[in-house]
């Protein structure tokens, strides 16, 4: 291996490199299929979660099962669940978003849960006084008053598929992660470098973007700050 | 090879000693990766929790490299501080930090001032009053961020596959190269899983011991 100076200064001509940007496969369209399965993978999970999510918290059942799915989540490795999808005959990109889906919906889960449960009791009351029904309860006062948090959920998991996709690279799979593990597998750590930079950078953008998000999503009387 | 099964007794028996070795060196850089952390978070938030302009930019920091997906980080730092164990040692511990760190503060903001009051009173020091009266109260979150550490750290040993060392999750890729040899994959990421839930338990053990006073007061 050579020393890191040389790694460092790798990194720098691959980057550099307007063709390493342009061509096809490059760090542009990789990014843009890194983009795409993120939006597909989040609408997958916020479709099951977010409905779920708030049936539970308005209903006030599953408090237990909705923890415990968090907590069990947590220690489920994504790399073992992603290869052993691709063992199955799972591959690519669609084996990709399927798991990145399921690693999202726990976060999602519980953030609307939480926010809907949480809501006012003396708001949900004074619905109720007014005569709505329980689904307009639940459309109209709850989920308003867990934008919240559901918002947050929303901002932790879409940070975290963009996180997680690269790692099916390992497997098969496209997205930026691509040029980390091509550069392990050539032994070219110069790429292994900037992939992960490029990796980082995307997620800490993503994040920015979404605070600003977040805070726009949050109806005005429920911002503080 | 006569099919290719989701689980198979004869592999793990056939393999024991490797997935034994894989398993303590998985076990030893969870445990080194959370204590290195704890060593570090817990006495950083005590410091952050007595300055308000501190806790900011710490927190704040802390919760920007957290955000770097772990592939990421191990990719970048490998290069640099060589391949195998020290990459995905650092990456750890700069993982489990965030979690620790927000546990204490959090646990620290949560002390009884009154309890607080009472203690400076009878004349307790700065010093003092920190670790004979508001670490034991916030000791309960303290362990319940070294708990959730501890366990999202067994699942991120596995991705230091990409610098070669990744404990168990040598053998899930092992396996993933090997003809997509599933009763290997399955048999990492079972073992993985149970790793998590013992060293899980045995924190919860250690938790309720040197917390006795709380069983007193449910019971």
């Amino acid at each position: 291996m050579s020393a890191p100076t040389g790694v460092v200064d790798q990194a720098l001509v691959w980057l550099n490199d307007p063709l390493t940007w342009t061509e096809p496969g490059g760090v542009l369209e990789l990014t843009g299929e890194h983009l795409l399965m993120t939006a597909v993978a989040v609408a997958v999970a916020a479709a099951v979660a977010i409905p779920a999510g708030a049936w539970l918290g308005h209903s006030g059942r599953g408090a237990g099962t909705v923890v415990w799915l968090t907590n069990a989540s947590r220690a489920l490795p994504t790399l073992g669940i992603i290869l052993l999808l691709a063992a199955g005959g799972l591959f690519g990109n669609t084996a990709t978003v399927i798991a990145a889906a399921f690693f999202a919906v726990p976060v999602l889960l519980v953030n609307t849960y939480e926010g809907v449960r949480g809501a006012d009791p003396d708001a949900r009351d004074a619905a109720r006084g007014m005569g709505m029904s329980g689904g307009r309860i639940l459309l109209q006062v709850e989920l308003p008053l867990a934008t919240t948090l559901v918002a947050a959920g929303l901002r932790t998991t879409i940070v975290q598929v963009v996180a997680t996709i690269p790692l099916a690279a390992l497997a098969g799979g496209g997205g930026l992660g691509q040029i980390i593990a091509f550069g392990m597998g050539t032994q070219r750590y110069g790429e292994v470098l900037a992939g992960g930079v490029l990796v980082a950078v995307l997620c800490l953008l993503i994040d920015a973007a979404l605070a600003v998000g977040q805070r726009l999503a949050t109806p005005a009387p429920l911002r503080r700050m | 090879m006569p099919g290719n099964p989701w689980f198979s007794w004869s592999y793990v028996v056939g393999n024991a000693p490797l997935l034994w070795e894989r398993t303590v060196e998985h076990a030893g850089l969870t445990v080194e990766a959370v204590a290195i952390s704890a060593a570090i978070a817990i006495p950083l938030g005590a410091l952050v929790s007595r300055s308000r302009w501190l806790s900011g930019p710490v927190l704040g920091t802390v919760a920007v490299l957290y955000t770097v997906p772990s592939l990421a980080l191990f990719a970048i730092l490998a290069p640099l501080l060589g391949i195998g164990r020290t990459p995905v040692l650092v990456g750890l511990v700069v993982y489990a930090l965030l979690i620790i760190l927000r546990n204490t503060v959090a646990g620290l903001a949560t002390v009884d001032p009154a309890v607080l009051d009472a203690a400076r009173g009878l004349g307790y020091g700065p010093g003092r009053l920190l670790v004979q009266v508001a670490m034991p109260s916030a000791l309960p979150s303290i362990i319940a961020g070294l708990r959730l550490a501890t366990v999202s750290t067994v699942a991120l040993v596995t991705v230091g596959v990409v610098v070669g060392y990744g404990g168990l999750g040598q053998l899930m890729f092992q396996g993933f190269r090997n003809n997509f040899y599933r009763a290997e994959i399955m048999t990492a990421t079972l073992a993985t899983i149970l790793l998590a839930l013992l060293l899980d338990l045995v924190l919860w053990a250690v938790g309720r011991a040197l917390t006795p006073w709380l069983r007193r007061r449910t019971a």
